[in-house]
């Protein structure tokens, strides 16, 4: 019997868009033993199994640069296994994993560890990001090579910002000498501490603590600054604020390699969002102003954000369902990112379809440097499939991901994805 | 006050989400059982067979105990559990336990929390009613209902009166609800503090705002000035309490500028020579014992609509 991974798929008559290869219109696409074959008009050849695409959208499959697998030490938030399983649910069949696991990835033994979980339990590639200082506390660097050499694609202390300069600065020259990626997450925690939503009237009227936009933008200043000055390139964490939009525009104009992601809340929702007390509208950076969302839109239409990532970041029920104040930080977005971005993007015509694909695909694997996120014949064929039009209620019990912090259960969202091919492979949805 | 509104809601968690006829539904309620608290035998048995539960995760004698009494001259019965440490480090959630106080078969739930919306969180989680009796820094419901109901009882009238709240406006629940309270009976609020203590965006809430003592005295009909929480997160910015008292405090100096028959409140406990001298506290402007008296027929009246109220049809 012919295995699975060895059959022939024809995905036919579908609207095909790769950015990439500047592919944007009918076209039929033939995979072979994993990868693409071709793509071209009526591909009429001999297959094993026709899918029918007309009237959808294929794309390359979605590539997210910040997601939290929680694997190892929280696995009952998520595991590997679930959280690329929920990936698959959103489109994505590349996810890059963040360092703050419990114990951090900050040493060669701890990436084959995490790796080695990879092979046995991913749905999706995953993509390994180390930590850039050890154990995330801004004191010492890890070993950013030999990481490399044991699987690391990128570096970042997501949760925290590399406070000391000096030391920042020092990872951004290795960075510039040997090719290595750096994402920070911007946050001067002198500023933001006991902050829990945006600093403004809601957090007044609320009675919560604040956490100004100050306390990222300086930090996205400070971090233009030295890639400037070290000739690096740096990746900015889950931009949330206009001011952090508008240095990042400045910079790439005066010609930084700085780029950056947005999360699909920072501009699908507003502080408004917190009103009840809801845990699932707390999350770091904080859910900002209408203002802010406006610039995060604007930063998105004109380049100025290169990606859409989601921070999915699970926490349970248990660890959710307290008060305001001492919930942790953070929503799960894997199986929300599609929709909320055609509504919010596509919709209101911020972005094309090509060009939200292009930030969900293309743009996300050239900052991380790895060749995923195009149709090119002869690559692996990962393939999203999506029904453009289809409307859905997102429902608690239809959540892949193990945990279940996401403010948008039950509303009614728009644009499925109803096939995953994951290396040739057909993804069971 | 006409009593046409028929009281609706589960719980009372804020002024904010009550509107002008169920304020003054609870004042208009609150002036009967006042009567009550002035007889002989100062007990009705409009609450009997009911339970109240008054869980306090911050320390709390005044509010606590004006519940208690509260409760018992409405002839319920009355359960206090303090927890001191909050629902984490307890290892118990505060749904968790409302949920085991619930299963007690109780009616009603008094919460005091340190986190502001804790009683919102409760309240979704519990079908038992809920009161909110201070939260963080977001309401102190039935603190500014007896304010209302003592300065009404004092001046006649709230519609059009110029009430001057001063102090730490940033981390007072007792600023929040006055604000909400008076601005949707129609006076007119001011808010006095240093501007470190002043909140983003408070103006929003419809009040002047200023850092001019003089400025907030000056045509008030009534002040309410805050207790000063110098040992709380967030003060450290303001040099030292005599440098407050010297700018901010009430004294009777500063009174004689004012308006001859000005009303000056206080929720307490007060700091005499912080936030007012105590020739003021104790001078005959002063309303703050009444204040306390009237909590209870206040809280009488918030425990009785909670209880019986007819919810609105979902």
């Amino acid at each position: 019997m012919v295995s699975r991974w060895h059959m022939k798929y024809l995905i036919k008559g579908g609207h095909v868009i790769d950015p990439a290869n500047k592919i944007d219109g009918i076209f039929d696409i033939l995979i072979c033993d994993g990868k693409i074959e071709k793509i071209g008009k009526d591909l009429g050849i001999k297959r094993d199994e026709v899918i029918d695409a007309k009237g959808k959208i294929v794309a390359p499959g979605f590539v997210d640069m910040h997601v939290h697998l929680r694997e190892p030490g929280r696995e009952d938030e998520e595991t590997v296994y679930s959280g690329t399983r929920a990936a698959i649910k959103g489109g994505f069949t590349t996810v890059a994993c963040m360092p703050n696991t419990e114990p951090p990835t900050d040493n060669p033994a701890a990436a084959n560890t995490l790796r080695a979980i990879i092979k046995k339990d991913a749905a999706c590639n995953v993509v390994i990001v180390g930590t850039i200082t050890e154990l995330r506390q801004g004191l010492k660097l890890t070993e950013f090579l030999r990481m490399k050499e044991a699987g690391v694609t990128a570096f970042s202390d997501d949760g925290s910002s590399v406070d000391d300069w000096a030391l920042l600065a020092g990872a951004l020259s290795e960075a510039a000498a040997q090719g290595l990626v750096m994402i920070e997450h911007c946050e001067d925690k002198k500023l933001s501490a006991g902050g829990v939503m945006n600093a403004g009237f809601m957090a007044t009227k609320m009675g919560l603590k604040g956490i100004s936009g100050a306390s990222e933008y300086e930090r996205v200043q400070r971090n233009i600054d030295l890639a400037r000055k070290k000739l690096s390139g740096i990746h900015i964490a889950h931009v949330s604020c206009k001011e952090s939009v508008d240095l990042i525009r400045k910079a790439k104009r005066d010609g930084v390699k700085v780029t950056a992601e947005t999360a699909p809340h920072y501009f699908a929702l507003t502080e408004d969002c917190c009103a009840a007390y809801d845990t699932n509208t707390k999350m770091n950076p904080p859910l900002r102003s209408k203002e802010d969302v406006e610039a995060v839109k604007k930063g998105l239409a004109d380049g100025t954000i290169d990606t859409i990532a989601t921070d999915h970041a699970p926490h349970t029920d248990a660890e959710k369902d307290v008060e305001f104040d001492s919930a942790p930080f953070g929503i799960i977005g894997l199986e929300t990112a599609l929709s909320l971005a055609v509504t919010e993007l596509v919709d209101k015509k911020v972005l094309s379809w090509s060009e939200l694909i292009m930030k969900m695909s293309a743009n996300p694997a050239r900052i991380l440097r790895i060749e995923k996120g195009a149709l090119s014949a002869g690559s692996s064929a990962d393939i999203v499939i999506i029904d453009p039009d289809k409307e859905y209620i997102y429902k608690k019990d239809s959540i892949g991901s193990k945990s279940k912090n996401s403010p948008f259960i039950d509303w009614k969202l728009k644009a499925k994805v109803t096939h995953v091919f994951m290396g040739g492979k057909p993804c069971l949805l | 006050m006409d009593k046409k509104t028929a009281w609706t809601k589960k719980d009372l968690l804020g002024l904010e989400y009550l509107s002008r006829e169920e304020i003054e539904l609870i004042l208009y309620t609150a002036a009967s059982f006042k009567e009550v608290t002035t007889r002989q035998i100062k007990k009705v048995p409009t609450l009997r067979g009911k339970t109240v539960v008054n869980l306090f995760y911050e320390p709390s004698t005044r509010t606590r105990t004006s519940f208690e009494l509260a409760a018992k001259r409405l002839s319920a019965d009355v359960i206090n559990i303090e927890i001191e440490t909050s629902s984490v480090k307890k290892g118990e959630t505060l749904i968790d336990t409302g949920r085991n106080i619930e299963a007690l078969k109780i009616d009603i739930i008094v919460v005091r929390h340190n986190c502001s919306g804790a009683p919102n969180i409760l309240s979704r989680a519990v079908k038992a009613r809920v009161i909110n009796a201070g939260d963080g820094w977001h309401e102190h419901p039935t603190q500014a209902l007896l304010d209302m109901f003592t300065l009404k009882s004092k001046l006649g009238r709230i519609e059009g009166l110029n009430v001057s709240i001063i102090g730490d406006i940033a981390h007072s629940r007792v600023a929040r609800s006055n604000i909400w309270g008076l601005t949707k009976l129609g006076a007119k609020v001011t808010v006095c503090a240093p501007p470190v203590l002043i909140p983003v965006g408070i103006e929003n809430m419809g009040v002047r705002v200023t850092s001019d003592i003089d400025e907030a005295l000056g045509d008030a009909d009534a002040i309410n000035v805050l207790r000063m929480q110098f040992e709380r997160d967030g003060l450290t910015a303001f040099p030292s309490k005599l440098e407050y008292f010297k700018q901010y405090g009430i004294t009777n100096d500063r009174l004689k500028k004012c308006k001859k028959d000005i009303v000056v409140m206080h929720p307490g406990p007060i700091n005499r020579g912080i936030e007012m001298s105590s020739e003021v506290a104790d001078g005959k402007n002063s309303v703050i014992l009444e204040q306390v008296t009237n909590g209870i027929a206040v809280r009488m009246a918030a425990l009785y609509l909670v209880a019986y109220a007819k919810e609105a049809a979902k």
